[in-house]
């Protein structure tokens, strides 16, 4: 698939997107439609055969609750099933769910405050127990467990008053109205309350080794430091297995990574892909399919905006015009990048499409300093009222690509009287303190933004979400804009997809004006696997390639 | 010999805490800390990430976190890997035998062909062999493993197709036959340098052996030339070459790496990188005390054994 289809298919898709949002978001239970697409191939009638997966990080987490990295959750899908899923469109649809509670269906009440949520009644752990709204009950409550280990609390932290009607049904109270808090659901995958019977500390459950689950393939081992292996459940109640084995295979080198998909080692290049230098020789390879799928992250120049340098918006427009995206997309990263304007993905339903193009243009980037009063001083440094235009750069060092991005904005902006300076450290050392307490002048980072298909940005966008002035997020930028805030604050009490998209396009539109950070492009992740495996549908909305291994089938 | 182990076992304590106290001060000065790799995650909040440091401990003084993981180590207690929330000692036993077959194979090759090298070069000085064995070793010493193990995948696993580009075993096989032929291509790179480095200590050991009076004595008394060769001179080089082996003794159990990660080996060299990369402190702490132990127990068998090859040496 060349980029410019993959654009245009973007597009169609959005058109459809419009469709169905209109339509409601919750879509009709349909497994039988799903994940068939034009192909006119059809799964085997009994589980057959085996796919390996390769990945260039190990995982090591196997409760889907706890402290985890991306990688773990390739593994927790098939395992494990949440109550609602988002499909590769953005919609939310049920999975342990029957529905999607929503303001129209009743499942949330007006002022939405109140949540019911109906479950299916055919569903049994892997353990052969029934799964009920107990379940679910202990999930969230295991969650905000003080003493429980978990990995994000965000939305669970407000939910009170958990009531089990019947095995089938559950309905909560919320603090306060909190509409993201459907695809947080989406990234919580529900575990088994019986499984931490009489366990004492549930950081050292068994269960956290052996994890039982509803999904459609059974935890069958794990040999540490090489691979996990699943077995297909047969009993499960939707859509698949339809092979008999999974397996994900630990590979720790991205060099290695694709030789072992070169030679066919690995039937399936997971997490981390196929590196863009190698994109062309992979399409060579007989018999793969190589397929580009947009990522979810945000490539960007963020920058500390209390710094003296950058309190002028004028001083970050002209950073951003003296940028050369092209140049950066088309000779560091082989044209596949798509570039971008906005902080969330490309052609979602909430992603604001008239956004001003970003122009490399050095005149015009020389005007905007000039006429704000930024004038060369020593060295050719532009100065104004005692502050030099000259500025720290950091990012993950060993990143080879993105140091020469770096070096790319480096020179460009030397150009325009602006002196960057280079300092990059380690992943441990640069996200850490460094960043969460805005000690930085300006990093070069890929955000992912969203939590599942939700638009809210509330924790990287609103004032109130700063650390380093005593708020509690992830805005290390210091950002901070009245009308975002307020924009932030209703958008999340709204449960409606039409009004909320209007908020977000208006958010989307002041972030681009006040250039908080400089979006440069969203990447397009090279996925590869062997021809004959069917059903394989990157979702940008998933946090895996493997989200659906369900239906992933061999055809011969 | 009592008193000699006595007091180097005082000695190893003392070393053993020095080791302990520079390695988890170092580990910790490290700013950012093993939640630095969450700050990115999506809907991850500062809120999140304070308790996360509470519930780990984290948050308390680098003293009493030092003394905690000393007391708890004293009575057993490896502590508990954060990356995967199992025993450290259970993690090191997994990675263990994974290396210990790819070291000790590879050891074994090394060890051999590089002591045959090293005795032909010397007995053989300034002949062709001796030429093309020092030329080698120059070569293999100074090329890396990395790119060794590369062209090793490109021609013999993508190109030739007779041997398997990385990995233990075929996921689902795993017969003895299956392991051997997966052991070929990374035991021999491994080999490679150790060959080069087992050979010229070799060779300069023999040369220091050959020309020295006992050895023409037994020649004049009439031995012929391969007994002099194997029981006088073989016998004497290999002394120093005990000492270099009891050297090598941690980097048996503390894995290759390069080769480890070229060829998807899950070994002790990936774990440790892993959880470097991870800031998973009580795992690391733990490979490294291992290794020390090893390093000092490495030694001190060296020694002993050499006391008890060559009466000369008496352990006082």
């Amino acid at each position: 698939m060349t980029k410019r289809e993959s654009t245009s298919a973007e597009m169609s898709r959005r058109s459809a997107l419009r469709l169905m949002a209109l339509t409601g978001a919750a879509g009709v239970f349909a497994p039988g439609l799903l994940g068939r697409g034009a192909a006119a191939q059809t799964p085997p009638a009994a589980p057959k055969g085996r796919i390996i997966v390769g990945l260039s990080q190990e995982p090591t987490v196997f409760n889907p609750l706890m402290l985890k990295i991306e990688v773990d959750d390739g593994v927790h899908f098939s395992i494990f099933d949440p109550l609602f899923y988002t499909d590769t469109d953005g919609v939310i649809k049920p999975r342990l769910a029957t529905e999607v509670p929503s303001q129209e269906n009743g499942g949330i009440s007006e002022d939405g405050l109140e949540w019911r949520v109906k479950l299916r009644d055919d569903v049994t752990w892997h353990d052969g127990t029934p799964f009920t709204a107990e379940d679910v009950k202990f999930t969230i409550e295991l969650i905000v467990n003080p003493e429980f280990r978990a990995w994000r609390t965000g939305g669970h932290s407000l939910v009170r008053d958990i009531t089990v009607v019947s095995p089938t049904e559950i309905t909560w109270r919320m603090e306060e109205p909190f509409s993201p808090y459907l695809s947080f659901l989406t990234e919580t995958m529900i575990v088994p309350k019986h499984a931490f019977d009489g366990v004492a500390d549930p950081n050292e459950a068994p269960f956290n080794h052996a994890p039982i689950g509803t999904g459609p393939f059974k935890f069958a081992r794990r040999v540490a430091g090489d691979h996990i292996e699943l077995a297909a459940n047969a009993d499960y109640f939707w859509d698949g297995p339809y092979i008999e084995t999974l397996v994900f295979k630990y590979i720790p080198d991205l060099t290695v990574l694709y030789s072992q998909f070169k030679s066919g080692d690995i039937d399936l290049i997971g997490l981390q892909y196929i590196t863009p230098d190698n994109y062309e020789d992979a399409k060579t390879i007989p018999n793969r399919e190589i397929v580009l799928a947009p990522s979810p992250s945000v490539e960007m120049v963020l920058f500390n905006v209390e710094r003296p340098q950058f309190k002028d918006a004028a001083v970050r427009k002209a950073i951003y015009a003296a940028i050369d995206k092209q140049a950066i997309i088309d000779q560091l990263y082989y044209g596949l990048p798509t570039p971008s304007e906005t902080f969330l993905p490309q052609g979602t339903f909430y992603t604001n499409p008239d956004l001003p193009q970003q122009q490399f243009d050095l005149d015009a980037a020389r005007k905007l300093l000039d006429d704000a009063g930024w004038v060369p001083g020593a060295g050719g440094i532009r100065e104004k009222d005692g502050v030099r235009l000259s500025f720290v750069n950091s990012t993950t060092s060993g990143n080879h690509l993105r140091e020469q991005t770096q070096q790319f904005i480096q020179q460009t902006l030397a150009e325009i009287g602006i002196e960057m300076t280079i300092e990059n450290m380690p992943a441990a050392v640069i996200w850490g303190e460094f960043w969460v307490q805005s000690q930085f002048d300006s990093v070069l980072v890929g955000i992912t933004f969203r939590v599942g298909a939700d638009p809210d940005t509330t924790n990287r966008l609103h004032s109130g979400a700063t650390p380093a002035k005593g708020g509690q997020g992830s805005n290390f930028g210091q950002y901070a804009n009245p009308e975002v805030d307020r924009l932030l604050e209703e958008g999340t009490r709204i449960f409606d997809p039409e009004q909320r998209r209007e908020m977000y396009f208006r958010i989307q539109e002041i972030v681009r004006e006040d250039l908080p950070f400089l979006p440069l492009y969203n990447d397009n992740r090279a996925n590869g696997w062997k021809s004959g495996i069917e059903g394989v549908r990157p979702n940008l909305n998933a946090r895996s390639e493997s989200w659906n291994a369900a239906q992933w089938y061999w055809t011969e | 010999m009592a008193s000699f182990l006595l007091n180097r076992l005082g000695q190893s304590i003392i070393l053993l805490l020095i080791v302990s106290i520079i390695g988890f001060t170092v580990l910790n000065l490290i700013p950012g800390g093993p939640l630095a790799q969450y700050a990115l995650t999506p809907g991850m909040t500062q809120e999140d990430m304070d308790r996360l440091a509470r519930q780990m401990g984290l948050d308390r003084p680098l003293m009493v976190q030092y003394f905690d993981w000393l007391w708890r180590m004293l009575q057993g207690d490896w502590g508990t890997s954060y990356r995967d929330g199992q025993p450290v000692v259970d993690v090191i036993a997994r990675h263990l035998w994974a290396t210990l077959l790819l070291m000790g194979t590879s050891m074994v090759i090394s060890v051999g062909i590089g002591t045959w090298i090293g005795i032909r070069g010397a007995t053989h000085r300034y002949s062709a062999f001796d030429y093309v064995a020092t030329a080698g070793a120059m070569v293999a010493l100074s090329i890396p493993t990395f790119w060794f193990g590369l062209v090793g995948i490109y021609v013999f696993a993508l190109r030739l197709e007779w041997l398997p580009a990385g990995n233990m075993y075929t996921i689902g096989d795993g017969s003895f036959a299956d392991y051997a032929i997966h052991l070929i291509m990374p035991s021999f790179v491994l080999a490679l340098v150790n060959i080069a480095v087992w050979s010229r200590y070799m060779r300069s050991a023999t040369l220091d052996v050959i020309n020295q009076d006992f050895v023409n004595t037994a020649r004049a008394k009439g031995l012929t030339e391969r007994r002099v060769l194997m029981k006088h001179v073989v016998g004497n080089a290999l002394l120093p070459m005990i000492t270099l082996a009891g050297m090598q003794l941690p980097n048996l159990l503390s894995g290759a790496l390069v080769t480890e990660t070229v060829f998807t080996w899950p070994g002790m060299g990936r774990l440790f990188l892993d959880s470097l990369s991870y800031s998973d402190y009580p795992v690391v702490m733990g490979l490294l005390m291992l290794s020390a132990v090893l390093t000092l127990l490495g030694n001190l068998i060296a020694d002993i054994v050499v006391a008890l090859v060559d009466p000369r040496i008496r352990l006082a």
